[in-house]
């Protein structure tokens, strides 16, 4: 028992990020009917976010420690961080140890606005090409956007370490009143699962319960009667777009604890997750977020030692088992409707 | 000038490229050694061995793609079982290329029989996807579990205690065809040129022309109209009581076979495999390179699996030393600021350039480069005979 619920936590934090991955795309393709093979250098982007910011928090100046001596017992010369100096030290340094988090903040404008860039200068005028254009051009604009990245920050991952607080694992086992030990969860997975809930729950909302919200879906139902009726859905569909990229840049910059960022984290994670959104059912929301969780789920049991050694290989490739089988059985998917990307 | 089941037109176009292959060490050869030109040269058996592997890849995808409109993100998983193969038979029986070569394009064969079964029964997005899990799959169990078949990460090579059942006493001991020995080379030097003759590329040319001659006799066929039909409308094909499924499973496993012929040759040229061979970015590669040249399109693949492998071959090596050699004429300023703009395009990221051409040509050329050269003939076409009709207009009023 505790091991089966050690497994659905760890398989948790992945399915995590290729729900909130796979919502973005399932939100692209519902709306403005255009696979988004770049969606992956978008959370890559985000991810990257959060390293610039920690780096631009930690732009330091030289400065002599009086209070220290180097072993020569000459003064010593420390680093200082700027923002130590014009916040004050406490701040400062809760600023850099915070970086993390701190960087959703920046990353929501960014995102948005690369968002609305690639919307309005490049996906926009493929609405009416066929999928494999779409296709064809995202994904090279998904390697020129990984090759940028990796002209400025290099080919290496990057170290980016979570908060402090967040440091160390929680023992999860103990509130379900298993023994102490047995259930150890990091606390930073746990903040990415509930931040990722929340990013979802947060989605669905503004989804169902705002005006907008109404008028989106009623133009990934039926997009011609919303023009007909004098709404401007292409201006929303647009802003659709750039919140799309933003839950994708959010799931990145979170994402940088668990996975230090390298300029093809978007490529691995895109594979993985146009799986999930095939699995969930092109165009359908709660599918993409399900089949993500259960994708996550699933590949974290097959890695077990027990299900490894009865079935060998079966955490590499259980994942795409996963997929086949469930294309074969339920043709459009988990929760697809039919007539979708069949052409 | 019929011949071999083919139109005038089609012969010709075949002895044209048929040309073009042979003399290519010489035709990519343009510049003297030692000329600053001389990195933009292309004629080493290396690269023009890849160009023809790649192309006969290509080819077989655009079998599938260009004819029957089915993307399949998978068929770097055929390329990694012919490699696999061929080794296989040079461990087992000796370093002649045939039997692998041939146990590569019979396996590969089953085992896209077995994928294109399975996969065709969907279209779309949903068969692209079906075919990537596939390939990922292969890809993921020969690092893992299937190690005693392909010696995961290290890769599939030739060790001297393997059996070789067939090796002579005096044969070679590379791969060789009958004798011929794949790496040898012979060199021809005129003036300033240097022209290299490599065995493995002409081994690889004239298996290429014969698939190529094969390809051509499919697009030409009832059965290549018949794939064409599934592309164009497969509902009404459908309706009119054909099914469609084993015409696509047959440009399916064709397609696949020609991707484990592929395979084949590049373990003919150089005795390894490994399991990178089958990762997705290789079957992404081929999608690159069908659609950069024309998918559709006799000449179109060839095309792009040329123009990328040239581009990956001499954009990246040009570095910062061959920079400051070709603006050495500008002042300091100008040239620092010309060599950092051009970092961004040349050396280690020559892939930012290949993903914005690549761009461009999606963007504005969607039947790729082939497209492009019809619209640069159509234009000359155009003017002369707008000259024509000038001269024939103005000719009555004389």
């Amino acid at each position: 028992m505790d091991a089966i619920i050690l497994q659905i936590l760890n398989g948790l934090d992945k399915g995590s990020a290729y729900a909130l991955i796979a919502l973005g795309l399932t939100l692209i393709f519902g709306t403005l009917g255009v696979v988004n093979f770049a969606h992956g250098a978008l959370f890559m982007i985000g991810a990257f976010v959060a390293v610039t910011l920690q780096r631009i928090f930690g732009l330091s100046y030289e400065e002599v420690d009086p209070d220290k001596t180097d072993f020569l017992g000459n003064p010593l010369v420390v680093d200082k961080p700027y923002v130590e100096k014009w916040f004050g030290a406490d701040f400062g340094a809760w600023l850099i140890d915070w970086s993390v988090p701190l960087a959703i903040i920046a990353a929501i404008p960014v995102m948005l606005i690369v968002g609305f860039v690639m919307e309005r200068g490049l996906i926009k005028h493929f609405y009416k090409r066929p999928h494999a254009d779409q296709i064809l051009v995202t994904f090279g604009l998904a390697i020129v956007l990984q090759e940028l990245i990796k002209y400025f920050f290099g080919a290496n991952p990057i170290q980016t370490g979570a908060p402090d607080a967040f440091a160390g694992s929680m023992d999860f086992g103990v509130l379900l009143g298993f023994d102490p030990n047995v259930i150890i969860y990091p606390y930073w997975r746990l903040v990415y699962f509930l931040f990722a809930a929340l990013v979802i729950g947060g989605v669905f909302a503004f989804l169902q319960f705002t005006t907008f919200g109404m008028v989106v879906r009623a133009g990934m139902a039926d997009r011609e009667t919303v023009g007909l009726l004098g709404i401007n859905i292409d201006k929303r569909f647009t802003l659709m777009f750039g919140l799309a990229a933003a839950v994708a840049g959010v799931a990145g910059v979170m994402y940088t604890p668990i996975l230090a960022p390298n300029y093809h984290m978007g490529m691995d994670f895109l594979v993985l997750s146009f799986v999930v959104v095939v699995v969930g059912g092109m165009g359908s929301l709660p599918g993409a977020v399900a089949a993500g969780f259960l994708l996550g789920i699933l590949q974290s049991f097959a890695s077990m030692n027990e299900i490894k050694s009865l079935i060998p290989g079966i955490d590499q490739v259980i994942i795409y088992l996963v997929a086949i089988l469930i294309l074969l059985t339920r043709p459009r998917g988990l929760l697809g409707r039919a007539g979708v990307m069949e052409d | 000038m019929k011949m071999l089941g083919l139109s005038n037109k089609d012969t010709r176009f075949l002895l044209i490229v048929i040309a073009l292959t042979l003399l290519t060490p010489i035709i990519l050869q343009p510049f003297p050694e030692g000329s600053s030109l001389a990195q933009f040269n292309a004629g080493y058996p290396d690269l023009m061995q890849r160009f023809a592997i790649f192309g006969i890849f290509a080819i077989g995808f655009n079998i599938l793609f260009g004819l029957t409109g089915y993307l399949s993100f998978g068929h770097a998983a055929f390329l990694g079982v012919g490699s696999y193969s061929v080794v296989w038979m040079y461990k087992l029986l000796g370093y002649n290329v045939v039997p692998g070569i041939l146990l590569a394009i019979v396996v590969s064969g089953l085992f896209a029989l077995l994928i294109g079964f399975i996969s065709l029964r969907r279209s779309g997005i949903y068969f692209s996807i079906l075919t990537l899990a596939f390939a990922q799959m292969s890809y993921n169990l020969a690092y893992s579990v299937l190690t005693p078949l392909t010696n995961g990460e290290t890769g599939l090579q030739v060790y001297t205690n393997d059996a070789q059942v067939l090796m002579g006493a005096g044969a070679p001991n590379s791969p060789h065809f009958f004798g011929i020995v794949m790496n040898e080379s012979s060199k021809l030097n005129l003036g300033g040129w240097e022209f290299t003759f490599n065995n493995g590329y002409y081994f690889c040319a004239i298996v290429a022309i014969l698939v190529f001659y094969l390809s051509l006799r499919i697009f030409r066929s009832p059965f290549g109209l018949m794939l064409r039909a599934i592309k164009t409308n497969q509902t009404r094909l459908n309706y009119t009581g054909l099914n469609a499924r084993p015409y696509t499973l047959a440009a399916f496993v064709i397609s696949g076979m020609y991707a484990g012929l592929a395979g084949a040759l590049m373990a003919s040229m150089d005795p390894l495999a490994g399991a990178e061979r089958m990762q997705w970015t290789a079957s992404g590669e081929v999608v690159l390179m069908t659609i950069l040249g024309g998918a559709g399109t006799l000449m179109g693949p060839i095309l792009g699996a040329g123009f990328i492998k040239y581009f990956e071959n001499i954009f990246s090596k040009i570095n910062d030393q061959v920079l400051h050699g070709w603006f050495a004429f500008l002042p300091d300023g100008l040239e620092n600021f010309i060599i950092g703009v051009s970092h961004f395009f040349v050396g280690k990221s020559w892939h930012l350039t290949l993903g914005l051409l690549f761009m461009l040509v999606v963007i504005f050329l969607p039947g790729g480069l082939v497209e492009g050269g019809q619209r640069i003939a159509r234009a000359f076409r155009n003017r002369k005979s707008k000259d024509d009709g000038a001269q024939a207009r103005t000719q009555p009023a004389e």
